[in-house]
């Protein structure tokens, strides 16, 4: 199963390389990753998403936790919560597809945030399903360039993943 | 107020933090560190002759000790020499400090002279590491190291110091940090007493229990506390490899140890147990076999002060994340307010221990004859009597390793000191190194092999000068018997480079160093040899006795089956 695991980690050199040289060390799955400050600057908030059984995920937490770096960790997907990524899309737009690319990106409510005579780059938020939908409707119109964020997510309500 | 250059901050700490000794080996990264050394008298340094014998030095000092174990290396090649006896105090949670000197500041990233990313290169097996970027961070970072690598599940810790931290010229106030708090780092002491009452209750009406006991138990402290519970309740107990000691083997209740090459009635038990309590141990493949098979009809506790050691190859029943002592003593308290139910309900399960135990009495190995070569465990067993079973034995990898184990009876902890996680041939020379020059009126014997021996016989020369009393027994059967066992047993008596061509001649080298060794052939040879080895706790003296080339390690578990499946001898399986 997918889980999103939430990290706030110490701000010190070579921490980020500490969380993702577990996952490679012990045989755990990344499929996405995502840091970035907090309003706290001696932390980063890491969010990665990864898949394994309940054994597997039990012991990425136990050795995430284990880390000196780490102070805090959270799974999101153990409760409701709320999961974002943002994807910038630069698909081909010339002729019948110009009006194509703009329907479609209406329709998910996505934003056409540069032009060319030729190119659209389009920028989508939602979470992951969504934004693998979009690039599904969009292949056949012809995708030049994908960037995606990987996720980000928060708990629902009050709970908060802070010191 | 004290102000003092990065160098000597170090040299100072050192002393406030009540170091006595240091291993290392210094380097161009390095030198204004021992320079801060050599204008001070606190601190012992002892020069070995390879950065990684400073590590197991270091290591076998640690598990004597309890105290962390402290490596001073330069960069580049002195600190990736140091790797391998880094990586062994991991795998065996080994409290240990690491300095190594790096290159300036202004010169890292830069592919300097000596320049190894050493802090990327020892990630996956450190506890933690620490790259100093001020001097002023010296005191703090230092504090910090030692305090990680002796708390909680123990382990080595790196401190990375560019040379110009330690710059003569560059003066900081040096303040000891008496404690320091790390806000990320809070280990666990005491166990969940929800989870020890629980545990308790299942104890008390076990029919067929067996304690599990390991590294935790011994570098915990906790062998008086394991000792008291294990008599209170009745129950057997086996150890694993870096468990031996924490109970005393000689003990009734002591079936030895278990695994790969444990006894039987350990296995048989530990197969058959309708309870399983293991404290300080994880569930290693080397213990486990078949983890599918593993004792089927067992529950288990497990008591652990690292989380990630529960359930990761075995679940758990009852897990309790705490200090193994804290929870023993927990344990016992409990278990004195009630009575077990029916105190005769264990007798069922002594009289299948029993017969376990008769099955195999006097056919663990067949002595030699007159005029046969040596058995190796004939060697241990009489070293063991030459000793009086209270020596510090430190041992090599490989067979000798495993006889050592089998047929050396340890009484006390901290007493077996061998290489179990990582199986670092090389490491009982200088371990016993380290530990002789910490307990310099204590026999040190190091069981070794020729194989492991020449990988760190260069220490010779760190004996000779530091005046490293320690006895070596070189268990000689011209191979590298372990891995010829299993060329015989799975690939057809296929010996690929399982022999050494070309031994030189032991006794000549070790006089080249101007130490004593005794050649020892037959029987008779034995006993006198031995005589002469222990007259003088001071002295090293190396004994190459020529042992039986064709004996095997058993009982030995069979691939892929269960704990009670296992060859008893060349002939016979269960």
């Amino acid at each position: 199963m997918r889980h999103i695991i939430s990290i706030l980690l110490e701000n010190e050199p070579g921490a980020l390389s500490r969380v993702v040289g577990l996952f490679s060390q012990r045989n755990f799955n990344i499929e996405t990753l995502n840091v970035a400050p907090t309003e706290d600057s001696s932390m980063s908030r890491l969010t990665v998403t990864t898949v394994g059984d309940d054994r597997v995920i039990e012991q990425i937490t136990k050795h995430l936790n284990k880390l000196i770096d780490v102070v805090k960790l959270v799974d999101l997907t153990e409760g409701n919560h709320i999961e974002r990524e943002l994807m910038l899309v630069k698909v081909k737009a010339v002729g019948a597809a110009r009006d194509e690319v703009k329907r479609t990106a209406d329709i998910f409510r996505a934003q056409i945030v540069d032009v060319t005579p030729s190119v659209y780059t389009v920028q989508i938020t939602g979470d992951t399903g969504k934004l693998d939908a979009f690039v599904q409707t969009m292949a056949p119109i012809g995708i030049l360039e994908v960037a995606r964020t990987g996720v980000s997510g928060i708990a629902r309500g009050d709970k908060l993943l802070t010191l | 107020m004290e102000l003092l250059s990065g160098a000597d901050m170090i040299a100072r700490f050192l002393k406030d933090e009540g170091v006595e000794r240091i291993y290392g080996y210094p380097g161009g990264a390095a030198l204004h560190i021992y320079d801060a050394l050599f204008r001070q008298d606190s601190v012992q340094h002892i020069l070995v002759r390879h950065e990684q014998a400073a590590t197991h030095a270091a290591d076998g000092y640690a598990r004597a000790s309890g105290k962390p174990g402290v490596v001073l290396v330069t960069s580049g090649p002195g600190a990736t020499n140091a790797v391998t006896g880094i990586a062994t105090a991991y795998m065996d949670s080994i409290p240990m400090v690491v300095l190594c000197g790096q290159v300036a500041s202004h010169l890292i990233g830069e592919d300097a002279f000596q320049e190894t990313d050493i802090v990327g290169v020892t990630r996956p097996i450190v506890k933690h590491s620490f790259s100093i970027r001020h001097p002023s961070q010296i005191p703090e970072v230092l504090k910090k190291a030692f305090y990680l690598a002796a708390t909680g599940r123990p382990g080595p810790v790196v401190v990375d110091i560019p040379k110009d931290m330690t710059a003569p010229t560059e003066r900081y106030e040096y303040v000891y940090p008496k404690k320091v708090k790390i806000r990320s780092y809070n280990p666990v002491t005491r166990g969940h007493s929800g989870q020890i009452k629980k545990a308790v209750d299942m104890m008390l009406k076990a029919r067929r229990p067996v304690f599990y006991t390991g590294g935790g138990v011994v570098t915990g402290g906790a062998s008086e506390a394991l000792t008291d519970l294990v008599r209170r309740l009745g129950f057997p107990i086996t150890t694993t490899l870096m468990g031996i000691g924490g109970y005393p083997q000689g003990d009734q209740q002591s079936l030895g140890w278990l695994g790969m090459h444990g006894s039987y009635e350990a296995n048989m038990a530990m197969h058959h147990a309708d309870l399983i309590i293991a404290i300080g141990a994880r569930f290693d493949d080397r213990v486990t076999n078949n983890t599918s098979k593993f004792c089927p009809t067992a529950k288990i506790v497990h008591v652990d002060i690292d989380p990630s050691s529960i359930s990761k190859t075995v679940r758990a029943d009852v897990p309790i994340v705490g200090a193994a002592g804290n929870v023993i003593n927990e344990m016992i308290s409990l278990v004195q307010e009630r009575e077990s139910a029916n105190p005769d309900s264990l007798g069922e399960w002594w009289k299948s221990i029993d017969g376990w135990r008769a099955e195999r009495e006097g056919k663990l190995y067949e002595p030699s004859k007159p005029g046969e070569a040596l058995k190796p465990q004939e060697v241990v067993e009489a070293v063991y009597r030459a000793t009086r079973g209270e020596a510090f034995v430190t041992t090599d990898v490989g067979q000798h390793q495993m006889f050592a184990a089998q047929y050396y009876k340890f009484a006390k902890p901290n007493r077996f000191i061998t290489s179990g996680g990582l199986g670092t041939m090389g490491f009982g020379f200088p371990a016993a190194m380290g530990v002789k020059l910490a307990y310099p009126q204590e026999d040190v014997v190091c069981f070794t092999g020729e194989g492991s021996f020449q990988m760190m016989m260069q220490e010779l020369s760190t004996c000779k000068q530091f005046d490293v009393g320690v006895k070596i027994v070189n268990l000689n059967n011209g191979s590298l018997g372990m891995v010829r066992q299993w060329q015989d047993l799975n690939y057809k008596s296929r010996h690929a480079h399982s022999y050494m061509e070309s031994l030189p001649d032991f006794a000549k080298l070790i006089e080249a160093y101007g130490f004593t060794a005794i050649t020892v052939k037959t029987h008779e040879e034995l006993a006198p040899a031995l005589e002469r080895a222990f007259a003088d706790t001071n002295e090293l003296v190396f004994l190459d006795i020529y042992v039986d080339p064709f004996e095997h390690v058993y009982p030995m578990q069979v691939p892929l089956g269960s704990m009670r499946d296992m060859l008893l001898s060349k002939t016979e399986r269960t």
